[in-house]
């Protein structure tokens, strides 16, 4: 569905009519990200990054489809064979440095993607399917990344393997058997390394398809946009393509000389030294840390120290969990009618000065040791975190009063809309 | 009879539906058990094929078969201890001294996050022989306090540098996030100084 000023697709060579006729593959394309998708004509760069995450992961594929031509998933030569893609497979470090710093930038665009979500509402109605498919999109790719990193079958890519599956320890009765069921053995080895190989090379795929709903969800109600106001006529929209092709292109560019600059200056300032030490199931390292994209989240599961009618490590790990599954109950926790955060007052308020330092704290503490002061920093922010979804969003919705809304996206961006002042129905006097 | 119906030009199936109407009258056709039976054969038989799938994830027969491991401990002193593996995971082995039995049997059990006394973590006439699993209750980390120079922790015992659990000589549990003692496994001793672990 499209609006109903959208182009129609006429194609003019014969060999597109032919092909038109039998699959209308080109069609398709025209209508999804061509001249005949009207897309809001204010989009600012925060709606960028959807399709870069998109980019992100065909580079994951690509890359991760060549790793695995020169990849041996065997406990006992795993870490030699990273090793041997380093040094004598033609480009293999640069295969290497694009997938592993390539799977930090997917995580830092998906993390803006979101915030972006959070800020303008993008969550709420007629948008929720996109939104509750997106957080299904996160979390495999949460469990994508964490599988990738104990490939390379270093002492982090061990030790968080022991750690992460240990998560699942704490649930009582069934939580041990379903550790040893899930590594295949009492600890990680061979039989876990080679089932995570096996879905690291499946679950981008699983993610591909479902963000091919994630865009069909979205291609319902088209994109939303920095006012919240839902496009009323044809002035609001502007044809994706060339507008958005060239927007969007020019965002890869950057996205790109950032992530090159990675690549090939700071290859490993991302990554932990110590996963280029083999694994040793008899050591532990003296402190394991997650890859940074994981902190807060770790910061969350650390958070509770003490036993309150479950066992702290339940607690830990309940609350890591309910930290994403909160973002299923989003659009029905926000009842406020305006989606923009620009006009409503006492939201950005919590949002700026609440939401947003609280995540800054536990990504800060998700990094640093188990220690004083970042364990009562962590224990605050986990508290807000919670708090403002479950509380206090409700609350806003329900007392705030939003400043007044342009009528139009055409009116903001203008200062007039003829429309406004005509009234929608009335013919232009012409 | 059936020939008699304008669209009756000898589809079996037009034919068998009048009948199987007629027959039961209640709007019950016998397609529709049939319908129902291949269903839920179709059904069970797909639910079965989850049993291999998810049983092949468990630990395979080589994996089980090194379930059991010999250890000789002849050459444990008083004070020492020593680190084998077991199942693929570490495996703490420690000659308790007289002083470390006392400081263990010091503590009140009531007071203890997991209750047990040294007597119920060790064999009968082998108080001293400490026998438990290197991996941290809490995520499973390797405890420190084996080899000569490691921080022992606040209770003499073991400590993990994880996220701070420290165990006592006795291996339980006395401060930091794990909410059990360290495991020790199923063993015995076949001779004095001979342990089979698993
Ligand atoms: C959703 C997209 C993906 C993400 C987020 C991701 C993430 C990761 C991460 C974090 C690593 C560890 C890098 C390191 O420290 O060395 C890794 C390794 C690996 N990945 Fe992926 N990956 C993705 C897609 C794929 C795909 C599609 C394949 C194969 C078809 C693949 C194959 C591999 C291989 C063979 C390794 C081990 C080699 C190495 O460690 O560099 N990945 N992945
Ligand atoms: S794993 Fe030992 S304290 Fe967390």
């Amino acid at each position: 569905m499209s609006f109903p000023w959208a182009r129609a697709y006429q194609p003019k060579a014969p060999l597109m009519r032919y092909l038109d006729e039998k699959l209308p593959l080109p069609r398709f394309v025209y209508n999804a990200v061509g001249a005949g998708y009207p897309v809001p004509r204010n989009l600012n760069y925060m709606w960028n990054f959807g399709v870069l995450a998109g980019f992100c992961l065909m580079l994951q594929i690509v890359t991760g489809v060549v790793l695995a031509m020169h990849y041996a998933p065997n406990a006992l030569v795993a870490f030699d064979s990273v090793e041997h893609i380093m040094r004598d497979v033609n480009w293999g470090w640069m295969m290497r440095y694009v997938h592993a710093n390539g799977a930090s930038f997917f995580f830092l665009v998906i993390y803006i993607h979101i915030f972006r979500g959070l800020f303008y509402s993008s969550y709420k109605a007629p948008r929720e399917m996109i939104w509750l498919i997106g957080v299904v999109i996160f979390l495999l790719l949460m469990a994508t990344a964490f599988m990738g990193y104990v490939l390379p079958w270093g002492q982090m890519s061990y030790w968080g393997a022991q750690v992460i599956t240990g998560l699942f320890s704490a649930i009582p009765m069934v939580g041990e058997p379903l550790q040893i069921w899930i590594l295949g053995g009492f600890a990680p080895d061979n039989a876990a390394l080679n089932r995570f190989f096996s879905l690291h090379f499946l679950l981008p795929f699983v993610i591909a398809g479902a963000v091919i709903l994630h865009i069909w969800a979205l291609h319902i109600p088209g994109s939303s946009n920095p006012t919240g106001v839902e496009v009323k006529a044809e002035s609001d929209t502007v044809p994706f393509h060339p507008y958005y092709t060239a927007k969007d292109g020019f965002g890869l560019g950057i996205f790109l000389l950032l992530l090159m600059t990675f690549v090939f200056f700071l290859p490993n300032a991302l990554g932990h030294p110590d996963n280029y030490i083999e694994a040793n199931r008899l050591a532990t390292p003296a402190e394991i840390v997650p890859e940074w994209y994981f902190w807060p989240f770790y910061a969350i599961l650390r958070a509770f120290t003490f036993d309150f009618i479950l066992p702290a490590k339940l607690w830990g790990v309940l609350a890591m969990f309910a930290s994403i599954l909160l973002w299923f109950f989003l659009p029905w926790l926000d009842r406020s009618p305006v989606r923009s955060g620009h006009y409503r007052p006492l939201f950005r308020k919590f949002f700026w000065f609440g939401l947003i330092p609280a995540m800054a704290i536990l990504f800060w503490a998700g990094g640093a040791p188990a220690e004083e002061p970042y364990v009562m920093l962590s224990q605050i922010a986990t508290a807000y975190y919670f708090l403002h979804f479950l509380v206090f969003l409700p609350l806003i919705s329900w007392i705030e009063q939003p400043e007044p809304l342009p009528y139009s996206i055409t009116e903001a961006v203008l200062g007039e809309d003829k429309k406004a002042v005509l009234g929608e129905n009335t013919a232009p006097a012409t | 009879m059936a020939m008699a119906t304008p669209s009756g030009s000898g589809q079996p199936g037009a034919t068998g539906a009048m009948v199987d109407e007629q027959v039961d009258g209640d709007g019950v056709r016998r397609r529709d058990f049939i319908s129902i039976a291949a269903v839920s054969t179709a059904g069970v038989g797909g639910a079965m094929v989850l049993i291999p799938l998810i049983s092949q994830m468990a630990p395979s027969k080589d994996v089980l078969a090194q379930a059991t491991t010999e250890l000789d401990i002849s050459s444990l002193l008083p004070g020492q201890a020593i680190k084998a593996v077991f199942r693929k995971q570490p495996l703490f082995v420690r000659n308790l001294t007289p002083q470390e039995i006392a400081e263990a049997a010091a503590v009140p059990i009531s007071s203890l996050r997991d209750p047990q006394s040294l007597a119920e973590r060790t064999k009968e006439g082998h108080a001293n022989i400490l026998v438990t699993m290197g991996v941290c209750t809490h995520l499973g980390c390797v405890p420190l306090g084996v080899a000569e120079g490691e921080n022992k922790g606040e209770y003499n015992g073991y400590f993990c540098p994880c996220h701070g659990s420290h165990y006592d000589t006795a291996g339980r549990i006395r401060k930091g996030p794990a909410p059990t003692n360290l495991l020790v496994p199923d063993y015995e001793f076949t001779s004095d100084t001979t342990l089979v672990i698993g």
